[in-house]
C-alpha cells in the first residue's frame, strides 16, 4: 500500500512537471513550424517569466497577479526584440549560423539576468497558498492545480485558435509550405513574428506557474529548455495533443526515475531519454515520417 | 551500360514513378524529357543512391546497384550533377575539383597530418590532375577563385569539371543547360560532345530541346512518372504522343 | 613560395615566438595564464576540427575535457597508474566512447545536434558531480600527481609552460597539415555540401565519426594535462558554460582556422585576468560575441586580420567589391 501511495506520489509529481515541460515544448513546435528554426532561447523566456515577477514583486510591490501579467508581457516584448533584430535579418544564414546565433541569444539574455539580479534563487510565492490536499494517497499542493488547469487551458485554447481562427490557421499554412502561403496572401513575416510572441509568452507563462514550486535563478532556463526540447522531441513537434503527452512521458519517466532509481541523477535521466529519442526515432512518437523532395 | 527495370517511386500519396524501364547504351549521350512534374530528377536521384525506389532494379554495366549508396556509386564510376548546383562554396574552384579527385587517392587521416611521403605524393598528383580537369573544362585561370563567388554558368561548369575527376564510366547531369545563356548552351554542347569522345557514357536530364536534339544519340520521354516515349531524336520528334504530352494537354 | 613551405614557415615563427616567450617573463604570473592559453587552444582546435572544417557542432566538448581530466586523475590517484600510461588510456577510452556514440549522433543534424550534444554534455556533468565516490563531487579530486620524465618533475609554471605547449604546437602543426590535405578537404567538402560530398565518393558517415573521435581525443589529452598540472579538477570547469566558451574561441577565432583558434583561446583565457570587469560581464559577452561575429564577421578575426592586411596593402589601387 505504501508503495504504491508512493508511485501514485511520483506520478503525480511528474504530471505535473510534465505540463511544464509540454507548455515550453509548445512553444518550440510554434516557432519550428513557422520557421523551421529550434529557438534555443525558448527556455529563457520560461525564466524571464519567473524572474520577471518576482522582479515586479519585490521592487514594485504589485500584487501577484498583475506581477506575472506585466512579467509575461515584458518576456514578450523579448521575444518580438529577439525576432525583429536576431532573427529576422537572418533569413539568408547557414544553418550553422543561425543555430549559433540563437545559442548566443540565449547566453545574452542569461547574462544580462546575471547581471541584474545576480546569481541567488528565489521563490516566488504559490498563487493560493501552500496547504496541501490529499488526492488518493497522494500529497496535492494548490500550485499543481494551477499547474493543470493552466496547462489545459492553454491547450485548448491553443486548439482553438490553430484549428479554428483565421491568423491560426494562416500559421499552420506557413509551416507547412512557406512560399505558396505567402502566394496567397499571407504575411509570412507577421506569422513568424506572431510565433515568437506566442512562444515567448507561453513560455514565460510556464515559467510563473513552476516558480513558485522549484524555485527560479537566471539559469533554470538551460534545464528546462532542454527538457522542454525534449518533449517537443517525443511530441513529434506537433501543436497538439502529442506534444501533451510526450510532455507528460517525459515528466513521469523523469519523476519515476528519480524516485525509483535515483534522485540526484533525476535530469541526467531526461537528457538520457532525450538522446535516445535523438538516436532511435527523432520525429517523434506521434509524428508520420514526412517526405523530403531534394 | 545502364538499366532501369520497372522503377517505381512513391512519396506519400503522390506516384512519382511508376514501371520506369530503358536502358542506355555504352558510349552515348542519351536525354530524359518530360513536362514539368514527369519524374525526371526523382529518377535522377534513385539511380544515383539519393533515396531509393519502392519497387525496380537498377543495373550498372551488368551489376545491381538498387539501394547503393552515393559513395559507393562513386567507386564504381557513377557520378552526377545537380540541377541546383552543388559547389564547395568556401573553397577554391581548383580545392572543388580536387574533391573529385577523392577516389582516386587514399591517404588517410594519420598520412594527411603527419605528412607522409605517400600523402606527399598524392598531393602533387592530385593538384596536377585537378588543374588538368580545369584546362578541359576551360577553367583554369579561375583556379584560386571562390567556388561561391563563380558566376553562375562558370558554376555550372565546375560542377562538371569535378564529377569528371572522378573519372566516371558514366555522368548523370541534371538539367546542365539551366540557366545557361544561349552562347553558354553551345559551349555546353560542345564539351558534352568532348565526354563522349573520352568514353563516357552520359545521361542528361533537359528542358532545352535544341540541345537535347542537337546532341543526344537517343531520348527517352516521361511523362506523369511513366515512359512515353523512347528512341532517336528523329523518332521522338515525330512522335504523336510525345508532341501531344508537351503541346495538347487540358 | 609554395603554399606548404609558406605554412611550414609561419609555424616556425609562431613555434620560436612561442618558445621564447617564457624567457621574458620567469616568475611572472602571466607564465601561469599562458598554460591555460595553451591547454584552450589544443581544446579550441579540437573543436574546430569538427565545428570549423567538418561543420558539425558540439556544445558537449567540455564533457571529453573534463572525462580525460577524470580518467587520468582516477587511475594516477588510485590505482597508482603510471600518468603517461594513465593518459594514453584516458584518450583512446575517450576516443573510444566517442567513435561509439559518435555513429547515432552524428547522423543529427543542425539544432537537434546541437541539443544532442549539449543533453551529453550535461549527462556527463551530473556524471562528475554524483558520483562523489569515483570523482570526489563537486569538492573535486585532490593530489593528483605531476608529469614526469626521468628526473624531470613538471612541477612549476614555466616547465608546465613548455610541456603543454610542447603538446598543443604538435596538435596544431598536424591540425595544419591536415587542412591542406585530402582528408581537410574532404572535412570541408562536408561543411559545405553533404550530399554532393557523399557524390564525390566522401564516405561521409565515417568521416564525421572519426573527426568527432579524433577532435574527442585531443580534449581528452588537454583533460589529462589539465589534471596534472593543476593536481586538482573539479566538476565545475567542465560544464556547459565551459562548452559555450569553447564554441565562442573558435567562432571569434575563425572557423576552419587553426591560429584562429589560438587567437580565441588567447583572447578569452586572457581577458578575463585583465579585466575583472570581464568576468562579470562575461556571459554576456560570449552572448553577444557569438551573435556580432556571425552576423558580421563569419570568417572570425583571422579573415578580419586578412581583410584588413590586403585592404592596407591594396591602398591606392580600386578594388571591385
Amino acid at each position: 500500500m505504501e508503495y504504491s501511495r508512493q508511485l501514485i506520489q511520483y506520478a503525480l509529481s511528474g504530471l505535473s512537471n510534465g505540463a511544464i515541460y509540454a507548455l515550453i515544448g509548445f512553444g518550440f513546435a510554434i516557432i519550428y513550424n513557422a520557421t523551421g528554426i529550434i529557438n534555443f532561447a525558448q527556455g529563457e523566456f520560461v525564466m524571464l517569466g519567473g524572474m520577471l515577477t518576482l522582479f515586479f514583486l519585490t521592487f514594485m510591490n504589485m500584487p501577484l497577479i498583475p506581477a506575472a501579467i506585466l512579467a509575461i508581457a515584458a518576456a514578450t516584448a523579448v521575444g518580438i526584440t529577439f525576432e525583429r533584430f536576431a532573427i529576422r535579418p537572418l533569413r539568408k544564414a547557414t544553418p550553422l549560423n543561425l543555430v549559433i546565433i540563437t545559442i548566443g541569444a540565449s547566453i545574452l539574455i542569461r547574462g544580462v539576468a546575471m547581471l541584474i539580479w545576480g546569481k541567488d534563487t528565489h521563490a516566488l510565492p504559490s498563487f493560493s497558498g501552500n496547504d496541501p490536499l490529499y488526492l488518493a494517497g497522494a500529497t496535492l499542493l494548490p500550485q499543481h492545480l494551477w499547474i493543470f488547469a493552466i496547462t489545459l487551458v492553454t491547450i485548448i485554447a491553443s486548439r482553438l485558435f490553430f484549428n479554428y481562427s483565421i491568423v491560426g490557421k494562416a500559421m499552420r499554412a506557413c509551416s507547412y509550405n512557406r512560399r505558396a502561403a505567402s502566394l496567397v496572401g499571407i504575411d509570412v513575416r507577421k506569422m513568424v513574428l506572431l510565433s515568437f510572441t506566442i512562444s515567448s509568452a507561453m513560455g514565460s507563462m510556464a515559467g510563473i506557474i513552476i516558480a513558485p514550486l522549484t524555485m527560479t535563478s537566471y539559469d533554470v532556463g538551460i534545464m528546462l529548455g532542454l527538457k522542454g526540447f525534449c518533449a517537443a522531441i517525443i511530441g513529434g513537434m506537433s501543436s497538439g495533443i502529442g506534444m501533451v503527452i510526450g510532455g507528460l512521458l517525459l515528466g513521469i519517466l523523469e519523476s519515476l526515475g528519480a524516485g525509483l532509481v535515483s534522485a540526484s541523477y533525476k535530469d541526467a535521466i531526461a537528457f538520457i531519454i532525450l538522446l535516445v529519442i535523438l538516436f532511435v526515432r527523432p520525429q517523434g512518437i506521434f509524428n508520420t515520417s514526412e517526405t523530403e523532395r531534394v | 551500360m545502364l538499366r532501369l527495370q520497372g522503377i517505381t517511386k512513391v512519396f506519400g500519396g503522390l506516384i512519382a514513378l511508376e514501371e520506369v524501364s530503358f536502358s542506355v547504351e555504352d558510349g552515348t549521350i542519351t536525354g530524359i524529357i518530360g513536362p514539368n512534374g514527369a519524374g525526371k530528377t526523382t529518377l535522377f536521384n534513385i539511380v544515383s543512391g539519393i533515396y531509393p525506389q519502392n519497387s525496380g532494379n537498377v543495373y550498372l554495366g551488368g551489376k545491381n546497384i538498387s539501394r547503393f549508396a552515393p559513395e559507393k556509386l562513386a567507386r564504381l564510376g557513377l557520378v552526377r550533377t545537380f540541377q541546383n548546383v552543388e559547389l564547395f562554396g568556401q573553397m577554391t574552384v581548383l580545392e572543388n575539383v580536387m574533391v573529385g579527385l577523392h577516389t582516386k587517392s587514399k591517404s588517410g587521416i594519420l598520412s594527411c597530418a603527419f605528412k607522409l611521403p605517400g600523402h606527399i605524393r598524392e598531393e602533387k598528383y592530385i593538384r596536377e590532375r585537378g588543374l588538368q580537369w580545369l584546362e578541359f573544362t576551360g577553367m583554369v585561370e579561375l583556379a584560386e577563385v571562390k567556388a561561391e563567388n563563380l558566376p553562375f554558368g562558370k558554376g555550372r561548369l565546375l560542377e562538371i569539371a569535378r564529377a569528371l575527376a572522378l573519372e566516371p564510366r558514366m555522368i548523370l547531369m541534371d538539367e546542365p543547360a539551366a540557366g545557361l545563356n544561349s552562347h553558354e548552351t553551345i559551349g555546353l554542347a560542345a564539351l558534352i560532345r568532348r565526354i563522349r569522345e573520352s568514353g563516357v557514357t552520359v545521361v542528361l536530364v533537359e528542358h532545352d530541346m535544341d540541345l537535347v536534339m542537337d546532341v543526344c544519340d537517343a531520348i527517352v520521354v516521361l511523362n506523369l512518372g511513366r515512359k512515353l516515349a523512347e528512341g532517336t531524336p528523329r523518332e521522338i520528334q515525330e512522335n504523336t504522343a510525345v508532341i501531344t504530352a508537351y503541346l495538347g494537354e487540358g | 613560395m609554395t603554399k606548404g613551405k609558406k605554412n611550414l614557415t609561419t609555424f616556425l615563427f609562431f613555434t620560436i615566438a612561442v618558445l621564447m616567450t617564457p624567457l621574458f617573463l620567469a616568475g611572472n604570473y602571466l607564465l601561469n595564464v599562458l598554460v591555460f592559453v595553451g591547454i584552450n587552444t589544443m581544446l579550441a582546435i579540437a573543436l574546430n576540427l569538427l565545428l570549423g572544417f567538418a561543420g558539425q557542432i558540439s556544445l558537449g566538448h567540455a564533457a571529453f575535457f573534463g572525462l580525460g581530466a577524470y580518467i587520468s586523475g582516477i587511475l594516477t590517484t588510485r590505482y597508482a597508474v603510471d600518468p603517461w600510461f594513465a593518459m594514453m588510456l584516458s584518450a583512446i577510452s575517450v576516443g573510444g566512447l566517442a567513435f561509439i556514440i559518435g555513429f547515432p549522433i552524428l547522423k543529427l543534424k543542425g539544432h537537434y545536434l546541437a541539443m544532442a550534444t549539449l543533453g551529453f554534455g550535461i549527462i556527463m556533468y551530473i556524471f562528475f558531480n554524483e558520483t562523489v565516490d569515483l570523482t570526489g563531487g563537486p569538492s573535486g579530486m585532490s593530489g593528483i600527481p605531476n608529469l614526469l620524465v626521468g628526473p624531470l618533475i613538471f612541477d612549476s609554471d614555466m616547465k608546465n609552460y613548455f610541456l603543454i605547449w610542447g603538446f598543443t604546437l604538435f596538435i596544431m602543426l598536424l591540425s595544419i597539415n591536415l587542412s591542406d590535405s585530402r582528408i581537410g578537404r574532404a572535412l570541408r567538402s562536408i561543411h559545405d555540401s553533404e550530399v554532393a560530398a557523399r557524390v564525390m565518393g566522401v564516405n561521409v558517415r565515417l568521416l564525421k565519426v572519426q573527426i568527432f573521435s579524433i577532435s574527442a581525443l585531443i580534449s581528452a589529452i588537454a583533460g589529462s594535462l589539465y589534471a596534472h598540472t593543476m593536481t586538482f579538477v573539479s566538476p565545475a570547469s567542465f560544464g556547459f558554460n565551459f562548452s559555450i566558451e569553447l564554441v565562442t574561441m573558435v567562432i571569434i577565432g575563425g572557423l576552419g582556422s587553426i591560429y584562429g583558434s589560438f587567437l580565441g583561446a588567447a583572447i578569452l583565457t586572457m581577458l578575463p585576468e585583465f579585466l575583472r570587469v570581464f568576468q562579470d560581464f562575461d556571459i554576456v559577452i560570449y552572448g553577444l560575441l557569438l551573435i556580432l561575429m556571425t552576423m558580421f564577421m563569419p570568417g572570425g578575426l583571422v579573415s578580419g586580420i586578412r581583410w584588413l592586411a590586403s585592404a592596407l596593402s591594396s591602398g591606392l589601387r580600386k578594388e571591385p567589391d
